[in-house]
């Protein structure tokens, strides 16, 4: 029997939930496929299917699903609205299946997050569940060693980004949503430029997230973006021992225009807001870290 | 908004013991004040409102009022305040919906403290005089977008409307409102008018904020309005406050072809309304919102689905902190030849 292949796009929920996916599809016995990275060409495609005033992170996604439209059986799109009042998502992510299912004729296979509905993490997985002809047991133990095996790594992960704030370079936190941070147009070519001038790059995502979430509250009392609240618990966190904060944000970014803003009225630290968008050389963003290294490198001097 | 500053200052002077400042009217140095403080690319209501802060604190008041939810409005007036103190200026800000949800304990805390005579019973009656106050000029307005295109003498609505909110604004009881609102309704009714059988008809929906502050999108309604078109507008204060809740369900089922979820803010409900205006005969719509608003922009993905199922021509209007409005009325005026034709080879 030919067993269903699910694609997973490689962006936007990729990057909070992609590990959890692999896990619980391995357990599942489900073989998923994941786009590459992201290259010239699916920006391209991206761009062309979207429309122009979308933000950057999401032209991207819809250059991932463009890739893998006709080389899986399903895509799988969750929409996660909310973990509770307080911990919204951005309006881009509730729209992304409504978004997908329309500009593109694919199968989906999608689960719905909404605590205040009282829709749970675990029967969202339930009705994929259901789609995939599992049963309950079998996603329900699938669903119990993904998390174990997620929190493992990510334990790791978060005592190596402790370690790093012990050394002597000079340290610098990234506030990012993970999808810009670690995506290989947006993010990856800046900590790549950050290593080269020899400085220790502090990643804001690679905390305790429910610290982080309580702690954002002494920064912006209003806050109720989940994603925006770790970002910014992240550097109520180790504000004292880091030297500067670089803000690292799509074209237009809609929580991001308000959020880095407040926070560069805040914060104490010296800071540096980075705004990218498609764009084919970086020199202009490398001109700009290096003459911030270089402002960060005579204060520590001083 | 728009003339939602009459109900608005209504429900404050009546609850509160304060000198309530006239918010003046937005004109470009409102703008340009406005968006000289925010950041780069935040949407435009909140240059518009921001601008209006100032302004108002400029004529020395002290307490300001901000609400919102749904996208970004929600978290306004965090960076708003922090804003306007780090230019120093010394007031307080009544925040009205905190984390994404009104909390009434919080809203009477904060009431009290400004005010120690505040009474929750009388403040209830007036929110009810007001809510009221709001459905029944809704009403007017409605029947008025209906008819002003084809007035036969000139400005005798808008004058007519005037007149009505300035009796509004002196009301005193509930049922005296209601016997203004007949006796006004009456008089709009008898206001002559001159339709054709087969007039043109199109429906505006997009952003809640760019729809009901005229100075936002132009004067969009009164321009067109001018070419004699019978115009139909969903978003008002009305609608946002009380019928919101209910309506979102049907629109999910209503759109369910094109949509399974909420899109966020009023995204869902203008997918719902742009297929009920393509079934029901209208000639165009148009799509106006401001710039970098994020769940409209994720709508018009769907609009533009919605737009070539149905043979319906839909214009999208983007509004930003310009300073002239002809590049937008060439479009308008090239979009309604556009639909006058369509209109005449159909014939």
């Amino acid at each position: 029997m030919d067993k269903v292949k699910i694609g997973i796009p490689r962006s936007m929920y990729y990057y909070f939930y992609g590990r959890f996916w692999k896990y619980f599809f391995e357990y599942l016995d489900v073989p998923i496929i994941v786009s590459p990275k992201t290259n010239k060409e699916i920006i391209k495609n991206g761009s062309f299917k979207s429309i122009d005033e979308m933000c950057m992170s999401l032209k991207i996604f819809m250059g991932h699903i463009d890739y893998l439209k006709d080389k899986c059986d399903y895509i799988l799109i969750p929409r996660i609205d909310n973990y509770g009042y307080d911990n919204q998502t951005c309006t881009n992510f509730l729209s992304l299946y409504d978004l997908v299912s329309n500009v593109f004729d694919v199968n989906i296979i999608n689960y719905n997050i909404d605590y205040t509905k009282k829709q749970r993490e675990i029967d969202g997985l339930y009705y994929i569940g259901a789609c995939l002809k599992k049963t309950r047991k079998q996603i329900y133990h699938a669903y119990k060693m993904a998390k174990i095996k997620e929190k493992k790594d990510l334990k790791k992960e978060i005592i190596y980004n402790y370690n790093k704030l012990k050394s002597n370079k000079i340290k610098i936190l990234v506030v990012a949503h993970p999808y810009n941070l670690y995506d290989d147009f947006i993010g990856k070519p800046i900590i790549k430029m950050l290593d080269m001038l020899n400085v220790c790059v502090i990643y804001c995502d690679k905390f305790e997230s429910d610290l982080c979430r309580e702690l954002a509250l002494d920064l912006s009392s209003n806050l109720y973006w989940k994603y925006s609240r770790e970002n910014i618990g992240a550097i109520k966190l180790v504000e004292d021992k880091i030297d500067g904060i670089i803000f690292l944000s799509t074209f237009p970014c809609g929580p991001d225009s308000l959020v880095n803003e407040l926070m560069i009225r805040k914060t104490k630290k010296p800071c540096l807001n980075l705004i990218l968008d498609d764009m084919d050389s970086l020199t202009g963003i490398e001109t700009r870290i290096e003459s911030f290294i270089d402002i960060l490198e005579k204060k520590i001097q001083n | 908004m728009g003339n939602y500053y009459i109900p608005v200052k209504y429900l404050f002077s009546h609850i509160l013991d304060a000198k309530i400042i006239d918010a003046p009217m937005i004109t470009n140095k409102t703008v340009e004040l406005g968006s000289k403080y925010s950041p780069d690319f935040v949407c435009m209501p909140f240059k518009y409102t921001l601008g209006t802060m100032i302004e108002c604190l400029d004529k020395k008041a002290n307490v300001l009022f901000q609400a919102g939810g749904g996208c970004r409005y929600g978290y306004y007036s965090e960076l708003q305040e922090r804003i306007l103190k780090d230019l120093g200026y010394d007031f307080k800000l009544v925040n009205l919906v905190t984390m994404g949800q009104a909390d009434v304990k919080k809203i009477y805390r904060d009431f009290k403290s400004l005010d120690d005579n505040f009474s929750g019973i009388k403040a209830l009656y007036y929110l009810f005089i007001t809510s009221k106050m709001v459905k029944y000029m809704d009403k007017i307005d409605d029947f008025i977008r209906q008819n002003i295109g084809f007035e036969v003498k000139k400005n005798s609505f808008i004058n007519l409307n005037k007149e009505m909110l300035y009796k509004f604004s002196k009301v005193k009881s509930y049922m005296g409102l209601r016997f203004l609102y007949l006796k006004y309704k009456r008089k709009f009714k008898k206001i002559p008018v001159k339709k054709d059988k087969n007039h043109l008809k199109v429906g505006i929906i997009g952003e809640l904020y760019t729809l009901m502050e005229p100075f936002s999108n132009y004067f969009l309604e009164r321009e067109l309005a001018s070419y004699n078109i019978e115009v139909k507008r969903y978003t008002n204060a009305h609608y946002l406050l009380f019928e919101k809740k209910n309506k979102v369900k049907w629109y999910l089922k209503y759109a369910r072809d094109y949509a399974k979820y909420r899109l966020g803010a009023d995204g869902l409900d203008n997918v719902g309304r742009a297929k009920y205006l393509c079934k029901h005969g209208y000639d165009g719509i148009i799509h106006i919102k401001s710039s970098f608003c994020t769940p409209e922009i994720s709508a018009m993905a769907i609009l533009n689905r919605i737009s070539s199922d149905y043979d319906i021509p839909i214009a999208y209007f983007s509004f930003d902190t310009e300073n002239s409005d002809e590049a937008m009325k060439t479009r308008l005026e090239a979009f309604l030849d556009m639909i006058k034709m369509r209109r005449d080879r159909n014939e």
